[in-house]
């Protein structure tokens, strides 16, 4: 190998260690590596099954500058978050997690009871984040909730992002447990703060939680595990959307990601309503992301399913109802699987058009008309995608499809529900090579070059379709 | 504003009150809404202000977050009534039982007398009714007023 710099950017997968290989001054991807994911026993197993694997693939290891790591593996960071009025700061906590990359396995609102502590201390959070009450507002319920949580048996990291005035008391009732303070979720009523929140997790993430995992035993091969994978790839977004120094980014963006488990799907974008529309609820983070954990392609094939109707499924796999059944019926059984006959590959797509259809239905705002007195009044919750310029799909299931661009078709308006608010006319790109969070991870280092290296890489797809976005421009 | 109200209310803010304020229902009529909040901030009180087209549970929801000690619900396309339907036990539900409501504006359709208007609302478990062409000062003094009284009752 005469690569001059190169770098080796790893994420320790819940099912598999994936390596990447990029040449920092050429900007392009030398390689990739894969082994089993070996966390809960010993994480230098599939971290060297791996590296042989690119080792066969390179025909030899360059030497590395960096080796930066994501981990969703051991569970993900598994997250439960606590706060007041279900709508407001215990929808702005449970927000900051998601961005943070949590796994959120529970949320509450109010009061904790004791059986609500008894189901915390059940979950094994990784980490417990704790809202409620706006600076100066209610400082009574999140200083009970911070009372049954220090008087329990719940050992993990509480990270105190609630009212300010109540933060002493909180930790003075807390002691005993490793509790990090830091700003109010929710400074001002309907103000949304959540970056503090993200970054104070993703500190205890690096301190704790790497080395509660056991993460930490491959130091000896890697130079840090920086964030949770799902922070990687939101990192790279933000990267490819605002672009760096003198370089421009895509501009606003959405990135679909339907995993085996759960389908992600993240924006950068304000999703601002247009004029005369009235915003109701919460503001939106500009930098967001929802997981639907109901929309899996293996472990949750079946509610995927329930959700879409199977009806539907069958027909846009152009099977039998009973032919399909039995498909999904095979997947509960081996979620391993990977689909081989015809039938198989017409059912993955289908479950993926559907995935991405209904999580960024979900994600996108939606608009609604309000009849009052002096006339009809649009008003519109959460965010307006319509006008979105680029759409990003990432994962297995979209890259190894024989027409990725058919799935994320799926991301695009309907006209049959115009009150969703999904994208009109993006350019659809498709990360091929599972970069995006090897960017976001680089992007830590050496911004410039994972900016390039993106754009590089990323494949436009759909040509037809962008001769209609001419058009109709 | 008089001498009388100001020094009232100088007696009335311990530690800064804070105020919900907003337009209920499915009623846009923003304006004098804001001119109310702007001179309750003037005046010293942390506002809260919702805006237009909100729901009566909103109200609760922001109360019961900013720990709110009072909330007053504009209404002037003739529904409020309606709208206002059972707003103080929806405070009850939130543990607000003791919180300061306030409401006014168009409250109802048609020429009726206000003083059953009044009424009507005070026996939803309002505490103070403003029709039309309410004073800015007057609310100001009811406040005062009112958050003394309450003061002496339950803040020894």
């Amino acid at each position: 190998m005469t690569a001059a710099r190169a770098a080796l950017l790893i994420d320790f997968g819940s099912t598999y260690t994936k390596l990447r290989a990029v040449d920092l001054d050429a900007r392009r991807l030398l390689g990739s590596g894969q082994g089993p994911s070996t966390v809960t026993t010993d994480i230098m197993q599939g971290l060297h099954a791996a590296l042989a694997d690119l080792d066969a693939r390179l025909g030899g290891l360059p030497k590395f500058a960096y080796r930066l790591a994501s981990s969703s593996a051991a569970g993900g960071l598994r997250m439960v978050t606590v706060g007041l009025v279900r709508e407001l700061t215990a929808e702005a906590a449970r927000r900051a997690a998601l961005g943070a990359g949590a796994k959120l396995v529970g949320t509450f609102a109010y009061r904790l009871t004791n059986a609500d502590v008894r189901h915390i201390a059940e979950l094994r959070p990784d980490i417990v984040l704790l809202a409620g009450g706006t600076d100066g507002g209610n400082s009574a319920v999140v200083i009970d909730n911070a009372r049954a949580l220090g008087a329990s048996t719940i050992a993990c990291p509480v990270v105190y992002a609630g009212n300010r005035a109540a933060a002493d008391e909180a930790c003075s009732l807390l002691a005993g447990k490793h509790v990090i303070v830091t700003d109010n979720v929710m400074p001002e009523f309907n103000a949304l703060d959540i970056e503090p929140a993200r970054a104070a997790i993703r500190r205890v993430f690096i301190d704790r939680i790497v080395h509660a995992k056991g993460i930490d035993r491959a130091q000896s091969e890697v130079d840090a595990v920086l964030m949770p994978t799902p922070v990687a790839v939101m990192e790279g977004a933000r990267l490819l959307a605002d672009g760096y120094g003198a370089m421009r980014g895509l501009g606003e963006l959405l990135v679909v990601d339907p995993g085996g488990a759960t389908t992600d799907v993240h924006t950068v974008a304000t999703g601002a309503p247009r004029d005369g529309v009235v915003p109701q609820g919460l503001p939106e983070p500009r930098v967001k992301r929802t997981v639907e954990g109901d929309l899996g392609m293996r472990h949750n094939a079946a509610t995927i399913a329930e959700v879409a109707g199977i009806e539907r499924l069958a027909a846009h796999a152009s099977l039998a109802k009973e032919r399909v059944l039995a498909i999904l019926d095979g997947i509960a059984l081996d979620v391993e699987r990977l689909p081989q006959s015809a039938d198989e590959i017409a059912v993955d797509h289908a479950l993926a058009c559907h995935a991405v259809d209904i999580a960024v239905t979900r994600h996108c705002g939606t608009v609604e008309t309000a009849f009052t007195p002096t006339g009809p009044v649009t008003v519109q919750h959460g965010k307006d995608l319509s006008g979105l310029a680029t759409v990003i799909g990432t994962g297995g299931a979209i890259a190894a499809a024989r027409d990725p661009a058919s799935i994320l078709r799926a991301t695009l308006a309907d006209p049959s529900r115009p009150f969703a608010l999904k994208p009109r006319a993006p350019r659809l790109l498709l990360d091929r090579d599972y970069l995006l969070y090897a960017c976001g991870l680089l992007a830590t280092a050496e911004p410039q070059a994972a900016l390039e290296l993106a754009l590089t890489h990323l494949e436009p797809l759909a040509e037809e379709h962008a001769h209609e976005r001419a058009q109709s421009a | 504003m008089s001498g009388n109200a100001t020094a009232a209310m100088a007696a009335a803010l311990p530690a800064t009150r804070t105020i919900v304020t907003g337009v209920v229902g499915s009623d846009t009529h923003i304006v004098g809404n804001r001119i109310l909040s702007m001179a309750l901030e003037k005046a010293g009180y942390k506002v809260v202000a919702l805006g237009a087209l909100t729901p009566a549970a909103d109200f609760i929801k922001a109360a019961v977050e900013t720990a709110a000690d009072a909330i007053m619900v504009s209404s002037l396309y003739g529904q409020g009534e309606l709208d206002c339907r059972g707003f103080r036990d929806l405070c009850i539900e939130a543990g607000l039982e003791d919180i300061l409501l306030y409401v006014g504006g168009n409250l109802v359709v048609g020429k009726q007398d206000w003083s059953s208007v009044e009424q009507r609302f005070l026996d939803m478990g309002f505490d103070r009714a403003a029709p039309p062409g309410t004073r800015i000062e007057t609310v100001l003094e009811w406040l005062a007023e009112d958050f003394s009284s309450r003061s002496r009752q339950s803040r020894p």
